[in-house]
């Protein structure tokens, strides 16, 4: 059970002001933390229990659904004890910034890039932050909800189920 | 008084050796390289958004042409993502055939990364070997899907069809000839003067710096770390089977060579056990809400005609909740993030692709090296371009 | 008759433009152009089992030293540009074989990066579809090209600087 995960009881005992939330779902485990606490709780996890690989880092648009519109999701993943914790805090559309994780591991360089083109969150102290994916002329974020799927400058096709 | 300054080269993103749209911007000292800077985005289709608009059902096609040389591992590890949401129990003989036509997947793979890998390095002839044995993976794929790349064979809860009879004498044929194609190559490579010194010494990192870049695969094994994702967090049923992880010692381009081959030889063994386990049953679980009807439903009965009219337009709804399924592609951890809103398709879909993150380690490798150097490094890392920039 | 014939059998009378164009036909060589998935079936065709050099089709890296560009994949609004300048730079004549769904209509990818067809830029000759092809329906395009230049008109007076190549319309 999600209790019983040793990363959420070390979390618990040393951030437990900045936890919103805990889930299992299908196995996984998700801690929903604090946009200010996010690094220092990404070192923690790095230095501390061995969640030495970031597998993966994303965001989520939740126009719409969620008081705040973008969640940031990290995927961490420890090579030595072989189990996987996702990390997620939520971005406002207002205040659209986040810290870096570069600092912690080099993989974010890119995958914040990618984050910052498609959405457009900015990653605060991020050494090379460009667009990766599309031109650097390009207007708009084409992963949030609101930008059409056929982009901007183009009638939606209507004859099929797109 | 001579003065020097650097020059400043493009590379790509149309050039021979950049496997497929990949572009560098170089700066020169001389020969030697002082710093890369890689562009990419050249093949960005907009997968993740397209898949946001797609049921669940719809989406499998476009993973096929993420990774294009590992059609079937992609759609493994979507399959995997999404019988993870629903919670579908997979019969075994799915199971079985899906991992005998993963590892298939992966002997094709590397078959091409030592085609294009050898033929960067200026041997020609094992490119002309290497996509003789690759025609014969490509008629397997034909025959159980009838396409030869984009197969789009596995479904939600099982396989699309059964294999039919002369699968398995085929699949077995290839299997028992393949380990005297791999010492061929290893006869033209492994003792070759000319790739031993362009290999060996060239593209070194540290497993610390490995793993800090996000490299996995046989990219990071070649660096000395032993992990696999089939062995340590075991899916479709590998743990079942039983192969060596090869891992390398001197973290260069010539140990990721060895530990590719040696995976080839790994893979042959562990499709030699599918085959053994391969028992008659259904390929399909027994679950309506989710899976296609049996064809043979479809096009007797009313009812069949039209539950498979219901889940090819509407597919089915999820559960709201989110699962992330890493599956060990050829190219290193494939995985697919499933955020689901409780509809039929999904809030967002997340590809992570292994070449994008192993991609980032270009210049830590390279730096200080030569010009030529570099294009054994973009070999060694064996990227694909369709899976970066999705 | 008239005209003696002391060489026997050993001469074939034909027209300029014939010569020109067999002698174009039977030596076209395709930039390689890999966009995505298409290039490995193009590759494939290349390789061993299907052998494009026995139609004297050689692949070059450089685009002046091609006839035909081969779009071998999807077009992004991002490569676009990069295409029509290597376009440009190769020599005439010059033929375009927009190979798979992607490059001849946009494919399953109707998004927002993507080019929906190569022919919204070059003038596409012959459209081979498949998702991806199979070599042999690259082979049959490629025959399909050459049939296409044998019909060609006045292609050795405009080599020598006479008018211009009258292109067939099919």
């Amino acid at each position: 059970m999600a209790e019983n995960n040793r990363a959420v009881l070390q979390l618990k005992e040393k951030y437990a002001a900045s936890i919103i939330d805990v889930v299992e779902f299908r196995g996984e485990v998700t801690v929903t933390v604090r946009k200010d606490a996010i690094i220092d709780i990404l070192s923690f996890l790095k230095q501390s229990l061995q969640y030495n690989l970031l597998t993966d880092l994303t965001a989520v648009d939740y126009m719409g659904k969620k008081e705040d519109r973008f969640m940031m999701v990290y995927l961490l993943y420890s090579i030595s004890n072989k189990d996987r914790l996702r990390i997620k805090t939520s971005v406002s559309e207002a205040d659209c910034h986040i810290p870096s994780a570069t600092q912690v591991w080099r993989t974010a360089n890119w995958l914040e890039r990618e984050v910052f083109d498609l959405f457009g969150i900015v990653f605060d102290n991020h050494p090379d932050l460009r667009r990766i994916l599309m031109t650097d002329d390009w207007e708009g974020h084409p992963l949030r909800k609101d930008y059409p799927l056929q982009g901007p400058d183009r009638e939606p096709y209507k004859g099929r189920l797109s | 008084m001579a003065t020097t300054e650097t020059m400043t080269l493009n590379m790509g993103p149309q050039h021979p050796s950049t496997h497929g749209v990949l572009r560098l911007v170089l700066e020169l000292d001389g020969e030697v390289i002082t710093k890369i800077t890689p562009h990419i985005g050249y093949l960005h289709r907009g997968v993740e958004k397209l898949s946001e608009h797609r049921t669940y059902h719809q989406i499998l096609p476009l993973t096929d042409r993420l990774d294009y040389l590992a059609p079937m591992s992609n759609n493994l590890g979507y399959i995997l993502a999404v019988e993870k949401l629903m919670a579908v129990e997979v019969p075994e003989r799915a199971e079985t055939i899906r991992v005998i036509m993963t590892e298939l997947t992966r002997l094709e793979s590397h078959l091409v990364w030592i085609a294009c890998h050898a033929l960067d390095i200026g041997a020609m002839t094992v490119f002309i070997y290497a996509f003789r044995e690759r025609e014969a993976i490509m008629e397997t794929y034909e025959l159980i899907s009838g396409a030869r790349m984009t197969s789009n064979f596995f479904r939600v809860g099982g396989l699309s069809q059964d294999v039919p009879d002369e699968f398995v004498r085929k699949v077995s044929d290839f299997i028992d000839s393949m380990p005297g194609y791999l010492d061929q190559y290893e006869g033209l490579l492994t003792t070759n003067p000319i790739w031993l010194k362009r290999t060996i010494g060239n593209g070194v990192i540290s497993a610390e710096d490995a793993i800090d870049f996000g490299i996995t695969g046989p990219a990071l094994r070649g660096s000395g770390v032993d992990w696999d994702l089939r062995r340590d967090n075991s899916y479709s049923g590998y743990e079942k089977y039983q192969f060596k992880v090869p891992v390398g010692e001197n973290c260069d381009t010539f140990d990721r060579y060895k530990v590719r081959l040696i995976e080839m030889r790994e893979a042959c063994k562990i499709v030699r056990q599918g085959l053994d386990r391969l028992k008659p049953g259904p390929v399909l679980a027994d679950n309506p809400q989710v899976c296609y009807p049996p064809k043979e439903n479809v096009y007797n009965s009313i009812e069949g005609l039209i539950h498979h009219f219901k889940i090819a337009s509407e597919g089915f709804p999820a559960p709201e909740g989110e699962v992330y399924q890493g599956v060990e592609a050829p190219k290193g951890e494939l995985g697919f993030y499933i955020v689901s809103d409780g509809g039929n398709k999904p809030q967002r879909l997340r590809i992570r692709p292994p070449s994008f993150v192993n991609l980032q380690a270009i210049e830590k490798m390279a730096k200080g090296a030569m010009i030529a150097d570099l294009v054994a490094v973009i070999g060694t890392l064996d990227i694909v371009l369709g899976e970066i920039d999705r | 008759m008239g005209v003696e014939n002391p060489l026997g059998e050993n001469i074939i009378t034909t027209s300029l433009d014939a010569l020109v164009n067999w002698s174009r036909k039977s030596s076209i060589w395709p930039m390689t152009f890999g966009l995505a998935c298409c290039a490995i079936e193009m590759m494939a065709t290349g390789a061993s089992h299907n052998d494009l050099d026995r139609f004297g089709i050689i692949f070059r890296a450089s685009p002046r030293q091609s006839d035909c560009i081969i779009i071998a994949g999807t077009v992004t609004k991002k490569m676009l540009p990069v295409i029509k300048t290597v376009y440009e730079q190769m020599p005439e004549p010059k033929w375009v074989i927009a190979m798979g769904a992607c490059a001849c209509s946009g494919g399953i990818f109707d998004t927002y990066s993507v080019v929906q067809g190569i022919d919204e830029a070059l003038p596409v000759d012959v459209y081979i579809p498949g998702c991806p092809p199979r070599p042999e329906a690259l082979l049959f395009g490629l025959m399909k090209l050459q049939d296409k230049i044998m019909k060609d008109k006045n292609s050795f007076g405009s080599a020598i600087g006479l008018g211009e190549r009258i292109a067939s319309a099919a």
